[in-house]
């Protein structure tokens, strides 16, 4: 679903629209027999699918003559979905590892950005999308580590969504074999729900946030595979219990894998590097892009 | 979370859907939320007044079906159901949980005319 233009003929139909062509006019009379097959890709359990054939006149219809129901089985977020696999598409065919970083506002987001950015700029080609409701601050602070960085404004919108995010690869157009991250708008809610066509979220919490944001806010913590403990350096003077934390994000999501670093001090940072390096290779395998040396000029070092 | 965004979503996937459906009012809407979904039915039903005004589904009636939250226990090897994703096991008090339903965001049917 694109909430900022608007334009969106979605190319890939889901199948519930399929299923409604080809009954399309044939409602007013019931035909049970012709319904097996829209079953087969249905991932839902509902075995009242078939309740389609009972016909028009199910319990809620009025009795009316026009009125009649309508089953479309549609995911509301099924059209952000189609982009986000066109965009997951686009990014295997490329080799490009995409990381979607997300956290609430305040985590030291960008600062871990603009840090990882200038560490890793000499090692591997590097591109951002940077994600904000206002204002081009940040892709600025990520243009001057020598990053190509793209801004988008989300406006009223609250997330990223995987739409506008293929618009900005379209611009951006990243090398093969680079590193895209794309940081999304500081919200520990909404951006949990919008896949980008991303290889992982990675969630950042900053010790100064409290140890249980985990369970306050555990979609996004369980929709994530990795999870940064930010600001570490801070412990000393905080009344903050990494363990419990570490526990909490556990219950939501017993696979993720969590790096404490302190993005000041770069305290923790190289295993977050190593990370990146070891994710890149695991999903790059077999494209030609794995080993291409980098292009200078792309990063502008 | 977005339920004005969504609601949007909802009016396009109607504004479509009357286009191959052959219909030009929505009468009522059923809609499936999850437990996961991080959807509220109130503000959804707040937003989808406000944002289906001057379409055609202006006064169409929002019927929201909330569907349970499930898991895969790794340790009792079946399925529970849970209410929140850092709930523990009802069976074993476990957290070795893998969701498995809950998270549905889906228009179910429509009424039309």
């Amino acid at each position: 679903m694109c909430t900022v233009c608007g334009c969106a003929e979605g190319e890939a139909r889901v199948e519930g629209e399929k299923v409604s062509h080809e009954h399309s006019g044939g409602h007013e009379h019931t035909h049970p027999h012709s319904h097996e097959h829209h079953h087969h890709d249905h991932v839902h359990t509902d075995g009242d699918d078939h309740h389609y054939g009972h016909g028009p006149a199910r319990a809620h219809a009025p009795g009316m003559s026009q009125a009649r129901m309508v089953q479309i089985e549609q995911d509301i977020l099924g059209k952000n979905d189609n982009y986000a696999t066109a965009n997951r598409q686009r990014f295997t065919e490329q080799g490009v590892f995409s990381l979607n970083l997300v956290s609430s506002p305040g985590s030291g987001k960008t600062t871990l950005l603009t840090r990882t950015l200038t560490d890793l700029k000499d090692t591997l080609p590097l591109a951002v999308i940077e994600g904000d409701q206002e204002t081009s601050n940040d892709a600025d602070r990520i243009r001057e580590t020598g990053a190509r960085a793209i801004q988008i404004n989300t406006g009223k919108g609250c997330h990223l969504d995987a739409h506008q995010v293929g618009h900005a690869i379209d611009t951006l157009n990243p090398e093969a074999g680079s590193v895209l991250f794309i940081e999304n708008v500081g919200n520990l809610v909404c951006p949990a729900a919008f896949d980008l066509g991303e290889a992982h979220k990675v969630a950042i919490l900053s010790i100064t946030e409290g140890e249980d944001k985990p369970i306050k806010y555990p979609d996004m913590f369980h929709a994530a595979d990795l999870m940064l403990l930010n600001k570490i350096d801070l412990l000393p003077h905080l009344n903050f219990d990494v363990e419990r934390c570490i526990e909490y994000a556990r219950r939501v999501n017993p696979g993720l894998q969590v790096l404490q670093v302190s993005a000041t001090t770069g305290e923790g940072m190289q295993n977050w590097y190593d990370w990146i390096q070891s994710a890149r290779q695991m999903r790059l395998i077999g494209h030609p892009s794995l080993n291409a040396p980098i292009h200078k000029e792309a990063t502008g070092a | 979370m977005h339920e004005m965004s969504l609601c949007e979503g909802v009016l396009q996937i109607l504004e479509e859907q009357a286009k191959t459906q052959n219909y030009n009012k929505v009468k009522t809407v059923w809609l499936e939320i999850g437990a996961f979904s991080g959807v509220e039915a109130p503000a959804m039903q707040f937003s989808y007044e406000v944002v289906t005004r001057g379409s055609l589904a202006e006064g169409s009636e929002l019927k929201i079906v909330e569907l349970p939250a499930t898991a895969w226990c790794m340790q009792c090897t079946e399925t529970v159901q849970v209410e929140q994703r850092y709930d523990p096991c009802p069976k074993c008090g476990g957290f070795q949980l893998q969701t498995t339903g809950g998270e549905e965001l889906r228009i179910k049917e429509l009424e039309v005319e």
